[in-house]
C-alpha cells in the first residue's frame, strides 16, 4: 500500500459543511492506519463467505468495530460479533458490549466456557484457575458451530514478540494451529483470503497499530470505552509489582493487605489475569500522555498470563489462540 | 544535535503524533553485518523502549553468559530463531518520534531469505542497506539493492557500519561510498544517502557521533524523520479497485442503510492513484461505460474530494453492472486492458513451479486463472546476469515470465503505479502464496 503515504483528505472546494473533520490532518499516520484496516475489512467481506468479528469490548474490538462501521457504510455492519466469555469479566465490559451490539444494529453471539466446561471439552484444574488459555478451545467450538471462515480480531504486531511476525490474514488449520513457519508471504496490500476445507483465516485490520495509535485514534473518533479504562478507584492487594484487584474470584489471602488505589486498566481480558495500574489518568487525554511515556509495555504490565515464559504467548497462539 | 534532544525529550510526544506521516522502511543485513544491533540501537536511543523489555534483554544476555547488554536480542522474535540465532522471517517493529510513526520491516539478510527481503520491500519507501566497514561491499549489497530496486523502494540508506573497527577511517567510507556509487548507477538507483556508523557504540544511528568529526550529515534517525517519500501526485490517472458492491434497497430491513432512508448503490474501494471528486467523469472498465460521480463517502461520511490512498465509496449517475474486481478509472490514460502479462516474479513457495499448472493470479481485488508461457530468463541476484530459459524455478529464483490469463486484467507497469502494476500467484489446491510478480 505504498500510495496510502499520500492519503490526505483535499478541502480546497469542498464547502466546509461536507469537508471530513479531519481535513487538516495532512498525512497524518491515523489517516492511513485507518484506510488501511478499512482496505482489509472489506476485504474480508468481499472474500470470505462467513467472517466473524471477535469483539470483547476490550478497546482495540472497539476500535476494529468502530472501523467495520465505517468500512462498511452506509451498509450496518452486518458480520455477527463472537464474544467468548470467560464468565470472569467485569460487569462495566459486560454492559458495555451488550450497548455498543445494539448501538451498531450487530448480531451479537456470546459463547460461554462454562458451556465447554459442562461439554467436558475444558477441564480446569482448580475453579479459579485462569481462564484465558482456555478460551481457544471454546473460540475453536465456535467457529465450527458457526461455520466462520475467518475470525476478525484487534490484536496488534506491537503487543509481543510473536505477534511482530503474524500476518494481517493468518492462516490457522482445523485445530486452529499458527504455525510460524509455514505463514503465507504478504506482500502491498494483496491479501490471500483462501483456505482449504476445515481450515480458517484469523485476520487483524489493526495489526500496525500501536498501544497509542489507539489511544489517538479512540480521540481523534470519540469512541466510547467501558469505565474501568479510566481512573477509578479499587481495593487491591499488592504481589511484587503487579496490583490484584479484589474481586469475588479474587479474594485477598491471609495475610494479604487490602488498599484502596486510584488505577485503571490499560488491559481488559479475564478478571484472573488482568491487573489494574496505578494512575490517575481520568481522560483519553490523560491516558495518551501516560501512554506515551510509559516506562512498561501495556502487556508486561497489566497481563499475568504472558509472563510465565519467554515464548509463553508463542506457544498459545500455536495452540489455537488469536 | 537535532536527534539527541528528540532523543532525550520522549515526552512530547503527547503532542506530536497527532499531525506526523508515517515512514515504512527495511533494513537489509545480515547479523554479521550488525543489523540485529541496529534496530535494537535505533529503539534503545530514541527512547522507544519500555523498561520490562530492557529488563528482558538484559536478563537474556545475562543468562547467555554476556558481559554487555546484547541489544540485537530486541529482534529475535520466535523461539525456533532464538534457538539458531538467526532471523528466519520477516517482523515487524514500530517506534515513533514527535516528528513521525516508523514501520521497520526486519528482512533477514541470507541469500535463501529473498522472498522475505522481497516481501519486507514491496511494502517499504526506503530502505537502509547494511555494510561491514571492514569487508566493503558484498555480494549481499548488491542483492539487497537490486532487490529494493526491483520492488521500487525509492530510497537508499547506506549504513557503512563497524566504523569502530576501522578506527574511524574516512578513507574507508570514501572508498565504500565511491565503489556503492558506481554500482547504484548501473542499477538506476537514486536518492541514495550513506551514513557512517557504529550501531554497537550508537555513532550516527540516534546521536551524532564525536569520533567522526568528517562526517557533517545526518545521523540515520535525523534522515528517517525527514525523508520526503512524497511522489507528485499532480498528474496520476485515476484508479479505483471496485472492492464490493453496496446495494441498500429501500424498506429492506436487512441491508439498512445507517442515518440515509435511499435506495442506494455504490462502490468500496481505496483509490490506488489519482483524486476523485463528485462530479468527475469517469470510465468503468471493462464495461467501457461512462458516468459522472455523484456522491462520495469517505469513513462513514459524505465528501466532495478525496485523493489516493482514501478509502472511498463512490455512487455514480447511470446504472452499470459493477462487480468486485472491475475498475474505475479517469477518462484519460486507460489502464492497459490484457490477457498476457510480462512480469518479473520472485518465487517465494518450496514447491517449484510446475509449467504446466494453472494458478490463481490476485491482481488489485480481482483474481483470474493463469498460465505460465515463456520463462524468459532468470536473473543470478549476487551478479545480475540474466539466465535465458531457465529449466526450473525455485523458491527465491527471480525470474522474467510470461503469462496467459484467463480473463483480462487492467494493468499499468511496477514503475508507473505499485498497485495496478503487482500481483501475487496462489496455487489453485494448496491455495498458498507462491509467487509475486510487478508488471514491466
Amino acid at each position: 500500500m505504498n500510495s496510502l503515504k499520500k492519503s490526505v483528505w483535499q478541502d480546497d472546494d469542498a464547502s466546509a459543511a461536507d469537508v471530513d473533520p479531519h481535513a487538516n490532518a495532512l498525512h497524518s499516520h491515523l489517516d492511513v492506519l485507518e484506510a488501511e484496516a478499512i482496505f482489509i475489512l472489506r476485504e474480508v467481506a468481499a472474500e470470505c463467505r462467513n467472517p466473524v468479528l471477535l469483539y470483547s469490548g476490550g478497546k482495540d474490538s472497539a476500535v476494529v468495530l468502530h472501523l467495520a462501521y465505517k468500512a462498511f457504510y452506509p451498509e450496518r455492519i452486518r458480520l455477527p460479533l463472537l464474544h467468548i466469555d470467560t464468565g470472569h469479566n467485569y460487569p462495566e465490559v459486560i454492559d458495555y458490549r451488550d450497548r455498543m451490539a445494539e448501538h451498531y444494529q450487530c448480531n451479537l453471539q456470546v459463547r460461554s466456557l462454562e458451556d465447554s466446561i459442562a461439554r467436558g471439552t475444558i477441564r480446569l484444574r482448580h475453579p479459579l484457575e485462569s481462564r484465558n488459555p482456555y478460551q481457544s478451545v471454546t473460540l475453536l467450538e465456535s467457529i465450527e458451530e458457526l461455520s466462520a471462515d475467518a475470525c476478525i480480531g484487534g490484536a496488534r504486531r506491537d503487543e509481543e514478540k510473536a505477534r511482530a511476525k503474524e500476518r494481517v490474514f493468518s492462516v490457522r488449520d482445523e485445530f486452529g494451529q499458527w504455525d510460524p513457519k509455514n505463514q503465507r508471504p504478504e506482500l502491498w496490500s494483496l491479501y490471500n483470503a483462501r483456505v482449504i476445507p476445515g481450515g480458517n483465516l484469523r485476520v487483524f485490520p489493526i495489526s500496525n497499530w500501536t498501544e497509542l495509535d489507539v489511544w489517538q485514534y479512540i480521540q481523534r473518533e470519540n469512541i466510547e470505552l467501558p469505565s474501568i479504562y479510566f481512573a477509578h478507584q479499587r481495593d487491591v492487594v499488592r504481589r511484587g509489582e503487579v496490583l490484584v484487584p479484589v474481586t469475588e474470584l479474587t479474594p485477598p489471602q491471609a495475610g494479604d493487605q487490602v488498599e484502596t488505589v486510584t488505577c485503571r486498566f490499560r488491559t481488559v481480558g479475564d478478571i484472573t489475569c488482568t491487573a489494574p495500574v496505578e494512575s490517575p489518568a481520568a481522560t483519553i487525554v490523560d491516558i495518551i500522555h501516560e501512554t506515551a511515556t510509559a516506562r512498561v509495555t501495556e502487556r508486561g504490565a497489566t497481563r499475568l498470563d504472558d509472563r510465565a515464559s519467554e515464548a509463553a504467548m508463542e506457544q498459545r497462539k500455536k495452540e489455537g489462540y488469536f | 544535535m537535532t536527534a539527541l534532544s528528540i532523543a532525550s525529550a520522549p515526552t512530547t510526544q503527547t503532542e506530536a503524533p497527532a499531525n506526523i506521516g508515517l515512514l515504512r522502511f527495511i533494513t537489509a543485513g545480515s547479523v554479521d553485518d550488525g543489523k540485529s544491533t541496529l534496530i535494537g540501537r535505533l529503539l534503545y536511543d530514541s527512547k522507544s523502549l519500555h523498561a520490562d523489555q530492557v529488563s528482558a534483554i538484559e536478563q537474556s544476555s545475562l543468562k547467555r553468559g554476556l558481559s554487555e547488554v546484547d541489544l540485537s536480542l530486541l529482534t529475535d522474535g520466535l523461539q525456533a530463531e532464538r534457538e539458531q540465532g538467526i532471523t528466519i522471517d520477516v517482523a515487524y517493529r514500530y517506534f515513533s518520534t514527535p516528528k513521525r510513526k516508523f514501520i521497520i520491516g526486519d528482512a533477514p539478510g541470507h541469500e535463501q531469505y529473498t522472498r522475505n527481503m522481497v516481501t519486507a520491500a514491496s511494502t517499504a519507501e526506503l530502505a537502509v542497506i547494511l555494510v561491514d566497514a571492514r569487508k566493503g561491499l558484498a555480494t549481499q549489497t548488491r542483492r539487497h539493492s537490486y532487490l529494493a530496486h526491483l520492488l521500487g523502494v525509492k530510497h537508499i540508506v547506506l549504513a557503512i557500519n563497524k566504523m569502530d573497527s576501522v578506527d574511524w577511517q574516512q578513507d574507508i567510507y570514501r572508498q565504500i561510498v565511491s565503489d556503492y556509487q558506481e554500482f547504484a548507477e548501473a542499477l538506476g538507483l537514486s536518492n541514495i544517502v550513506a551514513i557512517p556508523m557504529s550501531a554497537l557504540k550508537g555513532d550516527n544511528v540516534v546521536d551524532a557521533s564525536t569520533a567522526m568529526p568528517w562526517y557533517q550529515g545526518p545521523t540515520l534517525l535525523d534522515y528517517l524523520q525527514t525523508v520526503s517519500t512524497l511522489a507528485d501526485v499532480s498528474n496520476k490517472a485515476l484508479r479505483l479497485p471496485v472492492q464490493r458492491v453496496v446495494r441498500v434497497m429501500l424498506g429492506n430491513a436487512a441491508n439498512q442503510v445507517i442515518g440515509d432512508d435511499e435506495e442506494f448503490r455504490g462502490y468500496q474501494g481505496t483509490l490506488a492513484e489519482g483524486s476523485l471528486q463528485c462530479g468527475d467523469t469517469v470510465m468503468v472498465l471493462p464495461a467501457w461505460r461512462s458516468s459522472q460521480v455523484r456522491s462520495l463517502k469517505l469513513a462513514g461520511k459524505s465528501v466532495k474530494k478525496a485523493v489516493a490512498g482514501s478509502a472511498v465509496v463512490v455512487e455514480l449517475e447511470d446504472e452499470i453492472d459493477i462487480s468486485r474486481g472491475d475498475i474505475i478509472v479517469g477518462n484519460d490514460q486507460p489502464p492497459k486492458v490484457t490477457r498476457e502479462l510480462d512480469a518479473d516474479i520472485c518465487w517465494l513457495a518450496e514447491q517449484p513451479l510446475n509449467p504446466k499448472a494453472k494458478y490463481l493470479i490476485k491482481h488489485t481485488t480481482r483474481t483470474v486463472k493463469g498460465l505460465f508461457g515463456e520463462l524468459h530468463y532468470k536473473i543470478n541476484v549476487n551478479t545480475l546476469e540474466q539466465h535465458p530459459q531457465p529449466e526450473a524455478v525455485h523458491m527465491n529464483d527471480i525470474v522474467r515470465v510470461q503469462i496467459k490469463l484467463q480473463q483480462a486484467l487492467f494493468v499499468d507497469t511496477y514503475a508507473e503505479n505499485k498497485v495496478t502494476g503487482s500481483f501475487i500467484v496462489i496455487d489453485e489446491s494448496s491455495l498458498a502464496t507462491v509467487a509475486a510478480g510487478v508488471i514491466v
